[in-house]
């Protein structure tokens, strides 16, 4: 069976979706994805979409779990990589794909995610880690 | 059927035998009604052609245009109307060019040359040969506007890049559906191509604004969230605003400026801000 494999880059997770996705390989990879995070102590996961056609209900409901278990394990999820074809099929459709947080490309992603938790963690590395921020920026 | 292959093979022997009393006084009617807008040389050319053609055709059995073998007439008649069409000239100023051949005939009728039976005979093919000049004027002006059209669409939406990482488009004119799905297109695929997270949609040339644009400018912004970048809509005129309103049309959470400056010092802010927010704090 096909398996969409999750890479793990600094403590963020990229999951490229090369094929077409059946229920099958969207539980194994909800499970690998679960796992993987909580192995890792990952705080974010992209999921990129590049090379998907056609993104359906099916795949779009897929995204909204796969945030939503990925929020529960607190890390942040971000959809990157969407055709314009298939952004203007989704709208067209109705389907908005809500609580999914989305950038262009998988750059943008991470930076997206460095941005989140900076903001979340403002507060406490604006005081607790202020000679290690001075320190980089040195 | 216009002609008996008897009546078709008297009309090219009559054409043969007047040859150069048809083709003069042919020329002369059709250039009268041109009134000297084509040169009566390259008149006289398109005359000859013709006349030549209805000659070899005719000899054979020109009975009816759209046979087969009346092939190198409808030839003819076809780059003649099509050249008129390009040219300008109207519907009727086309036409004219082959009715212009049933007054020659008349004359021909007046000095005996020709019965006038035959005339009449003749008359019904010209009248089909008018017939297709007009059809084919009609299909190379509907060929023209398809084109133009077409250019209209390329030409009309460009995307530019006002800043890094910051796309706008300059839309003008009416929006219908077929040049918003261009504009949604192309902007997206520019954000793409260009990794930009920003764009500002300008419709200060759009005349009017009713619950259909709305819903293409919506429905592109949706899109490009989907994607991950954010739209911005400038350029609301005051009338425009109030249409909006009036209409009960709800941008909800979009970003909406008076001026494409606005919109982009907005964006420079959302960007600005955060770097602000970093010297401030590497300076604490």
């Amino acid at each position: 069976m096909e398996r969409v494999p999750v890479l793990k880059i600094g403590d963020i997770l990229l999951v490229s979706i090369q094929i077409d996705m059946s229920d099958q390989t969207a539980v194994t990879l909800q499970e690998d994805l679960a796992e993987r995070i909580v192995a890792t102590g990952a705080h974010g996961v992209i999921i990129d979409i590049t090379a998907l056609d056609i993104v359906d209900s099916f795949v779009g409901r897929m995204l909204s779990t796969i945030a939503s278990i990925s929020k529960v394990l607190d890390a942040e999820t971000v959809v990157v990589g969407m055709r314009p074809a298939v952004a203007i099929t989704l709208v067209e459709l109705g389907l908005s794909l809500n609580g999914i947080r989305t950038a262009l490309n998988v750059e943008r992603g991470m930076e997206l995610i460095a941005a989140t938790r900076e903001d979340d963690l403002g507060v406490d590395e604006a005081e607790g880690a202020e000679s290690g921020s001075a320190a980089t920026s040195a | 059927m216009a002609l008996t292959i008897e009546e078709s093979g008297r009309l090219a022997g009559l054409l043969a035998e007047h040859a150069e009393r048809v083709v003069q006084r042919w020329t002369e009617v059709v250039a009268a009604s041109l009134r000297g807008r084509l040169s009566q040389a390259e008149l006289r050319l398109q005359v000859q052609e013709l006349h030549r053609s209805m000659i070899e055709v005719g000899a054979e059995g020109l009975t009816d245009v759209q046979s087969e073998r009346a092939a190198e007439v409808r030839a003819v008649l076809a780059e003649l109307s099509r050249g008129r069409a390009r040219q300008g000239f109207s519907a009727t100023e086309t036409a004219i060019s082959i009715y212009a051949l049933k007054d020659v005939l008349a004359e021909l009728a007046d000095s005996g040359d020709v019965e006038l039976r035959d005339v009449i005979a003749f008359n019904a093919l010209i009248d089909q040969m008018g017939l297709f000049t007009f059809e084919t004027y009609v299909q190379t002006r509907e060929g023209l506007i398809a084109d133009q059209a077409e250019q209209l669409l390329e030409l009309s939406t460009p995307v530019v890049k006002i800043w890094d990482g910051v796309v706008a488009v300059p839309l003008v004119g009416t929006l219908d559906s077929a040049r918003a799905q261009v504009v949604m297109e192309r902007l997206l695929q520019t954000l793409v191509d260009t990794g930009s997270p920003y764009a500002i949609i300008d419709i200060t040339g759009v005349p009017a604004v009713d619950t259909q644009v709305a819903q293409h400018i919506l429905k592109t912004v949706v899109a490009a969230r989907l994607m991950g970048a954010d739209c911005i809509i400038s350029g609301i005129r005051p009338q425009i605003a109030q249409t909006i309103v009036a209409l009960g049309i709800e941008f909800g959470d979009i970003a909406t400026k008076a001026s494409l400056a606005d919109a982009l010092r907005h964006v420079l802010r959302l960007t600005g801000v955060e770097t602000a927010r970093r010297h401030a704090r590497r300076e604490a």
